[in-house]
């Protein structure tokens, strides 16, 4: 009982905001035709499910996700942790990473789709550019912090230096990486439909920008929703997993 | 059993901070320890010991002089050096049996040897029943039992340790002086041990090498071994008193000094 409380209060200004949305067309007060109510958006979902599109669409969109991502994710690792301890590495890459850093990301998709073309590899190219650099200055900070005595325990337990990296500076560094694949997971998401809704034959953007334009709005505003609804879900997820791998924090 | 005596021939260290100017944290330091004694580096804070302790372990470069472990020359880390440091150095990520396994896997000790002896040092240093803990979980005594257990799970022949109980309470330190002691009467090793703490020093060393305020150099060196009674024994008698009084009068100029250049 005192969970739903705290969950309906938690939840109480969405509830407010959906009863709003439902509301507001009705009574005439915003114009149907812009923000149709919530009950044909949820109709229309429906219909989106049943049909096939949303499946469809919306796992092309995570398979050019989770390809683009999962890359991001190792060769930034990589990179930042090289970077951190190999120091022509550090003074090649990081003047590149400093000026690269507050570029716009999405700025860089008209790029991709010259270089790349306009079917799915041009996608993830714009996924795995926008991950890549939280992922890592993450890891570059992460392993630049690692404690020297803890290097110096395993050289003294008979570790490489290789080993080392494998099994000091990596785990050590962990909990700045994670929070960089967080980040790296919210800008995937923002990347891959902004290039989906610029030029494709598949995804949600695409589904977003074909039914806007042909006037549908109803079913346009089903594929918004089932966007946020998988990116909240996403890191919600997320959340839970690194809670679990950071569990030795205490 | 390979030779375990440790030789310092004339050693300097520069310090070389990221910013500022050099600094000469060593001079000229030359000491001996005998194979199996217990020596206590003691100084000031400041005055290079722990220094002195991380060339041994060969985790900093030698650039003067000469440091020998059973007449080879010190080039880098080695597990005939295990070290205990200060701040613990656990892997928080690793459990309490994960950290001890560590260097029996480097190791390369077969899986079921591995296991005993991580559950016999689990004992020895009292841990059963925190196996599965992480080190956030343990108070400071647990922690430093648990990074004393990694340590001698290798059974390294020397054991380097930089002021290991300065982290803890007076009742658990004093604790922790028993459990050392006992643990070396069982398996005798060399032992090269940090401190600031003159009684410490009296208590478990057979002998005491008192460092000058930087740059750190050898003042004197005072037998401690009352006939090789040590602990409890010997921490009421007179000549403990007597030996605490002269070390603590070596090192409170020294102190005095070292606390003048910090200012």
């Amino acid at each position: 009982m005192i969970v739903m409380k705290t969950l309906l209060i938690r939840y109480s200004p969405l509830l407010l905001l959906a009863a709003a949305w439902e509301v507001a067309p009705r009574l005439g007060i915003i114009d149907p035709e812009t923000l149709p109510p919530l009950s044909a958006v949820a109709r229309a979902w429906f219909r989106l499910l049943r049909d096939g599109d949303l499946a469809v669409n919306g796992l092309s969109s995570l398979q050019n996700l989770a390809v683009g991502l999962a890359l991001g994710i190792v060769i930034g690792v990589v990179l930042g942790i090289s970077m951190a301890w190999y120091r022509p590495v550090e003074v090649l890459i990081n003047p590149l990473v400093r000026v690269l850093y507050p570029l716009p990301r999405s700025a860089l998709i008209p790029v991709m789709i010259l270089w790349f073309g306009l079917g799915a590899a041009s996608k993830i190219a714009a996924v795995f550019l926008g991950c890549l650099l939280p992922v890592v200055i993450g890891a570059y900070n992460g392993a630049r912090g690692v404690e020297q005595v803890l290097v110096w325990s395993a050289l003294a337990a008979g570790a490489k230096r290789r080993q080392v990296l494998w099994d000091v500076v990596l785990p050590a560094a962990m909990p700045e990486i994670l929070a960089g694949i967080r980040n790296a997971l919210a800008l995937s998401f923002i990347l891959l439909i902004a290039a989906e809704l610029l030029i494709s034959q598949h995804g949600m953007g695409y589904l977003i920008s074909s039914f806007g334009e042909g006037g549908a709005y109803d079913a346009m505003f089903a594929g918004v929703f089932t966007v946020s609804a998988v990116g909240f879900l996403a890191d919600r997820a997320y959340l839970l997993l690194m809670g679990w791998a950071l569990r030795w924090r205490g | 059993m390979t030779a375990t005596g440790i030789s310092f021939r004339q050693v300097s260290h520069t310090y070389r901070p990221p910013r500022g100017g050099a600094v000469l944290a060593l001079e000229n330091v030359s000491l001996e320890v005998r194979e199996r004694e217990f020596l206590a580096l003691l100084g000031p804070s400041g005055c290079g010991k722990s220094t002195l302790l991380y060339l041994l372990g060969g985790f900093l470069p030698v650039e003067t002089g000469k440091i020998t472990v059973g007449g080879e020359l010190v080039t880098g880390p080695g597990p005939d050096r295990g070290i205990v440091f200060q701040n613990f150095a656990l892997y928080p990520w690793k459990t309490v049996r994960q950290n001890i396994l560590y260097g029996l896997e480097k190791q390369r000790l077969p899986r079921p040897e591995r296991e005993r002896r991580t559950q016999e040092l689990i004992e020895l240093v009292h841990l059963k029943g925190f196996e599965n803990s992480f080190p956030a979980q343990l108070s400071g005594g647990m922690k430093q039992r648990v990074a004393i257990a990694r340590t001698l799970a290798i059974d390294p022949a020397i054991l380097l340790m930089d002021e290991p109980f300065g982290a803890l309470d007076a009742q658990t330190r004093a604790l922790m002086h028993e459990e050392l002691l006992a643990i070396i009467r069982r398996a005798p090793k060399t032992v090269v041990f940090v401190t600031h703490d003159v009684r410490e020093a009296v208590y478990l060393a057979d002998r005491v090498a008192v460092m000058s305020a930087r740059p750190g150099r050898i003042k004197e060196i005072v037998d401690t071994s009352f006939g090789g009674r040590r602990g409890a024994e010997i921490a009421s008698t007179p000549e403990f008193a007597e030996k605490v009084d002269h070390l603590w009068s070596l090192v409170r100029n020294e102190a005095i000094r070292a606390q003048e250049q910090r200012e």
